[in-house]
C-alpha cells in the first residue's frame, strides 16, 4: 500500500511572531520553523500502514529549499521519498491543486495530512484535494484500520466518535491522538542526509488563481494584567468585584 | 508534541543571540531538534520529582538507546552513526538543558566507558562491547577517582597483580557515576611495574561491589557510587592491551570534558529561558521585573556569557572534528563554560525569588547539579592550572 503524507513547514509555536514590514507575512527572522505538529500524525500512521501492508511512504510539500528540512525529518522517521513541489501557492486552494496534479501521477492508494497546519488554521488543503481528486475524504482521524480494498476510521465528534467506512484511494487528515510519533534516530537523520529529494516544478496553468487574498495580520493585542483583590471582607470583596465587572470589564 | 502534550508547548532550541544557527549543517539541527524534542516530552515533565526523590529515570534508557545517542560518533561497525563532534556536542547541550544528571549518563556511558574500549581495547573487545552498550543493553561506568585520589590520579591506590594468566584487581574507587546500576566497569589499577592498566570488569565478578552514595545534594537524578574490589580475579582477556599508562584514562577524560563543555552551555540555556519569561511575567512595585535596570543588567550578563560559552563550544568541536584541539583547549572550555553556566543558575535562581528554590523552576536544580560538573572532570582549579602550564611552560600543579 503506497501513502503519500502531505507535510507543511510551520514556525515551532514557541516562537514569538512578529508581521513582516508588508503586514500580510510573518517575519521569518528568528523563527525556528518545525514540522506542522498534525503532520507528525499523519507521517507516523503512513509508517505504520507501511510496516502493516508493505508498500512506500512519499512525503510531500509545497515551498521553498528551506522546507526540505521539514521533508528530511519525515525521511529521518522513516518515510522511503520525498517530494518537495514549486508552485506559485498563493492560497490554500493553489496549494491544493498543486498538490493533486502531483499525487495523480504519483497514484498512491492513500494520502494523509495533517487536520490542519499550526500557522494559518486554514484546515483546507487535506479536503482540497480530496475534493480535486474527487477521492473519499475523512478527515480529523483518530484511528485507522485498513485492509487492501478501503478501510474504517473513527473520527473525533462533538461528545464521541463516529466510525466511517470508506473505499481506496482516499484522503484523510490526521488527529492528535492518532497515534504517538516516532522519534527520528540518529542513523535514520543520517540516511535521510544521503536520501535525494525529488523537485517536482507544477506551472501556473495548473495552480490557478488564487480565492483568497490576505490583506492584514494582525498578533493579539497584549493582554494587560490581571488584578487581584485582597485585603478586604468578604461583603466588600464581593462589592468591588460587581463594581470592576460593571465599570472595568463591562460583562454585567 | 509528543506524547500527547499538546501542540502548542514546543519550546524553542535557543537562545541563538549571534546567530550561531547557519553555522550549523541541517543534518546538525535536525539531530539537535530530534534530542531537543526527546528531552522536552520525556524529561521535563518529571525531572523534579526525580531529582527530589534522588532517582535516575532508567526507563530513559532504551529511549536514548533508540534515539541512537550512545556512543553516536563511532563507526557503524560498532553500532554508532559517525556523527559530527558538532553535533555530539549538540546532543550533550540538549541533554543537559533537561538535566546534567542526564547529560553525565549519556557522557560516561559514551565518552568515558565506550571510548576507552574503542581507543584501548582490542578488535574482539570492542566487538564484544560496543554493539551492545549503543543499544543501551549494557550501561558502563568509568572507575579512575578514589578516596584519597580524586584531582591526582597517579597517586592511585587500587592495584592489579599478576596471577597465573589474568590479574587480581584489589582497591577502591570513589565517586563513580553508574556504578550501582552499570553492567560494566573500566577499573584503572596500578600493575606491579607502577605502570596504570585498565581493565574490563562485568558486574557480578567475585569480589566486587558497588554501593551507592546516597547523600548527595546535587546531581540527584544521576546515580554515584563506590566501585569495592576484594580480590577479583579477571583474564588477561579482559584487560585493555592499548592501554599502557595514566596517559589512557586522561584522554577519555579529554573526550568527556568536551562533552561537559558543550552540555553545561545547555543548562545555561535552560536557566536563561526560564528567567526571561519569568522577568517579563513577574510584577514589583507596578511592573515586570524585565523592565528594571538591576534585573536587566542580569539578563545581559546571562546572555553574554551564554553567548561566549557557545561559539566556543562549536570552535571547539570544530577543531575536535579536525583532530586539531589541544587537551588545553578543552581545559579551557571546560572550565569556563561549566563556570559560565553555574554563574548563570545562580544569577537565574536569584531573579526567579522565592519561587526560585523550589523544584518547579530549573535554576536551581541546575545550579546544584553544575556544583558537582564544576568538580568533576578535573575541578576549576585543576583545569586553570592546566591552562597555565600551557601558557607559560610551567608547572604549578604539583
Ligand atoms: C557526582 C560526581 C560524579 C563523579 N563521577 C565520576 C566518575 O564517573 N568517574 C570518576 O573516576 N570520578 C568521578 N567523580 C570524581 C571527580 O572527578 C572528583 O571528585 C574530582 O576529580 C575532584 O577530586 P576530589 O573530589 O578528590 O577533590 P580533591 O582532589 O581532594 O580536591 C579538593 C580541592 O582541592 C583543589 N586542588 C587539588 N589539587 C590542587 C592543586 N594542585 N592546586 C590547587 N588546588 C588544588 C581542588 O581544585 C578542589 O577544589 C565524580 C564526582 C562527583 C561529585
Ligand atoms: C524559604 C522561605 C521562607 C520565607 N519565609 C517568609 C516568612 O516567614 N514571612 C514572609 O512574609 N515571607 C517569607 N518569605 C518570602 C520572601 O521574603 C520573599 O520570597 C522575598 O521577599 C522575595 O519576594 P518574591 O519571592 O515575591 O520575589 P519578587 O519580589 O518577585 O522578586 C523577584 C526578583 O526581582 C527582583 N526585584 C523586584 N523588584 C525589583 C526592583 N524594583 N528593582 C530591581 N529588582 C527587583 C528581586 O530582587 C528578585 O530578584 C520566605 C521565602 C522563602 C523562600
Amino acid at each position: 500500500m503506497n501513502v503519500v503524507v502531505l507535510v507543511k513547514q510551520v514556525p515551532d509555536t514557541a516562537t514569538r511572531i512578529k508581521v513582516s514590514s508588508g503586514g500580510v507575512e510573518i517575519d521569518p527572522r528568528g523563527v525556528n520553523y518545525v514540522m506542522n505538529p498534525y503532520d507528525e500524525f499523519a507521517v507516523e500512521e503512513a509508517l505504520r500502514v507501511k510496516e502493516l501492508h508493505g508498500g512506500q511512504v512519499t512525503v510531500l510539500t509545497v515551498g521553498g529549499e528551506k522546507a526540505d528540512e521539514a521533508l528530511r525529518t519525515a525521511l529521518a522517521m522513516g518515510a522511503d521519498e520525498a517530494v518537495r513541489v514549486s508552485a506559485d501557492a498563493k492560497d490554500p486552494l493553489t496549494t491544493a491543486r498543486a498538490i493533486a496534479s502531483v499525487v495523480r501521477e504519483l497514484g498512491p492508494d492513500l494520502v494523509i495530512a495533517g487536520k490542519q497546519a499550526v500557522d494559518d488554521d486554514q484546515g483546507q488543503v487535506g479536503s482540497l484535494v480530496a475534493a480535486l481528486l474527487d477521492w473519499p475524504q475523512v478527515t480529523v482521524v483518530t484511528e485507522l484500520e485498513l485492509s487492501p480494498e478501503g478501510g474504517v476510521a473513527e473520527r473525533e465528534v462533538e461528545g464521541g466518535v463516529e466510525v466511517v467506512e470508506f473505499s481506496l484511494p482516499a484522503v484523510l487528515t490526521a488527529q492528535k491522538g492518532l497515534n504517538e510519533p516516532r522519534y527520528a534516530s540518529l542513523p535514520g537523520i543520517m540516511k535521510a542526509k544521503r536520501k535525494e529529494i525529488r523537485q517536482v516544478a507544477v506551472d501556473a496553468a495548473v495552480t490557478g488563481e488564487p480565492v483568497l487574498r490576505t490583506t492584514a495580520l494582525h498578533v493579539p493585542e497584549e493582554r494587560s494584567a490581571g488584578i487581584i483583590l485582597r485585603d478586604m471582607d468578604a461583603a466588600a470583596l464581593a462589592k468591588e468585584l460587581v463594581r470592576l465587572l460593571h465599570e472595568e470589564a463591562k460583562l454585567i | 508534541m509528543r506524547n500527547g502534550s499538546d501542540p502548542v508547548s514546543l519550546s524553542s532550541t535557543g537562545p541563538d543571540y549571534f546567530d550561531i544557527d547557519p553555522l550549523l549543517s541541517e543534518e546538525e539541527r535536525s539531530i539537535r531538534a530530534m534530542v531537543h524534542d526527546f528531552v522536552a516530552a520525556e524529561v521535563m515533565p518529571t525531572i523534579g520529582e526525580n531529582w527530589l526523590k534522588g532517582v535516575f529515570p532508567s526507563d530513559l534508557i532504551p529511549k536514548m538507546a533508540q534515539l541512537g545517542i550512545f556512543g553516536p560518533t563511532l563507526p557503524e561497525k560498532y553500532g554508532g552513526a559517525g556523527i559530527s563532534q558538532v553535533a555530539y556536542g549538540l546532543i550533550m547541550q540538549e541533554l543537559e538543558r533537561g538535566d546534567s544528571g542526564l547529560r553525565s549518563f549519556a557522557s560516561v556511558q559514551s565518552a568515558l566507558a565506550m571510548h576507552a574500549i574503542f581507543r584501548y581495547g582490542s578488535e574482539d573487545q570492542r566487538l564484544e562491547w560496543l554493539p551492545r552498550m549503543t543499544r543501551g543493553e549494557v550501561i558502563g561506568c568509568f572507575g579512575l577517582t578514589e578516596p584519597d585520589a580524586g584531582s591526582d590520579p597517579g597517586t592511585m591506590r587500587t592495584r592489579a597483580r599478576r596471577s597465573g594468566k589474568g590479574w587480581v584487581l584489589n582497591g577502591a574507587k570513589r565517586w563513580i557515576t553508574n556504578s550501582p546500576i552499570a553492567d560494566v566497569a573500566i577499573v584503572w589499577a596500578r600493575d606491579d611495574e607502577e605502570k596504570i592498566r585498565g581493565f574490563i570488569v562485568p558486574k557480578g565478578t567475585p569480589g566486587m561491589s558497588a554501593p551507592e552514595i546516597e547523600t548527595k545534594i546535587s546531581m540527584r537524578a544521576s546515580v554515584t557510587g563506590d566501585i569495592i574490589l576484594e580480590d577479583v580475579e579477571v583474564g588477561e582477556e579482559m584487560r585493555l592491551p592499548e592501554a599502557k599508562s595514566l596517559g589512557a584514562p586522561l584522554s577519555c577524560l579529554t573526550q568527556a570534558r568536551f562533552g561537559i563543555a558543550c552540555g553545561a552551555v545547555g543548562a545555561a540555556m535552560d536557566c536563561f529561558n526560564e528567567a526571561l519569561a519569568y522577568a517579563q511575567d513577574r510584577i514589583a512595585f507596578g511592573r515586570p521585573i524585565a523592565q528594571t535596570q538591576l534585573m536587566q543588567e542580569r539578563l545581559v550578563d546571562m546572555l553574554s556569557r551564554i553567548s561566549r560559552s557557545q561559539l566556543v563550544a562549536l570552535r571547539l568541536a570544530q577543531l575536535k572534528e579536525q583532530d586539531a584541539h589541544t587537551y588545553a583547549q578543552v581545559s579551557m572550555a571546560k572550565r569556563d563554560n561549566v563556570r559560565a553556566a553555574l554563574e548563570v543558575a545562580r544569577m537565574g535562581r536569584e531573579l526567579l525569588g522565592g519561587n526560585g528554590i523550589t523544584v518547579e523552576y530549573r535554576a536551581m536544580r541546575h545550579s546544584a547539579n553544575l556544583e558537582t560538573v564544576d568538580t568533576y572532570e578535573g575541578t576549576y582549579e585543576i583545569h586553570t592550572l592546566i591552562v597555565g602550564r600551557d601558557i607559560t611552560g610551567l608547572n604549578a600543579l604539583g
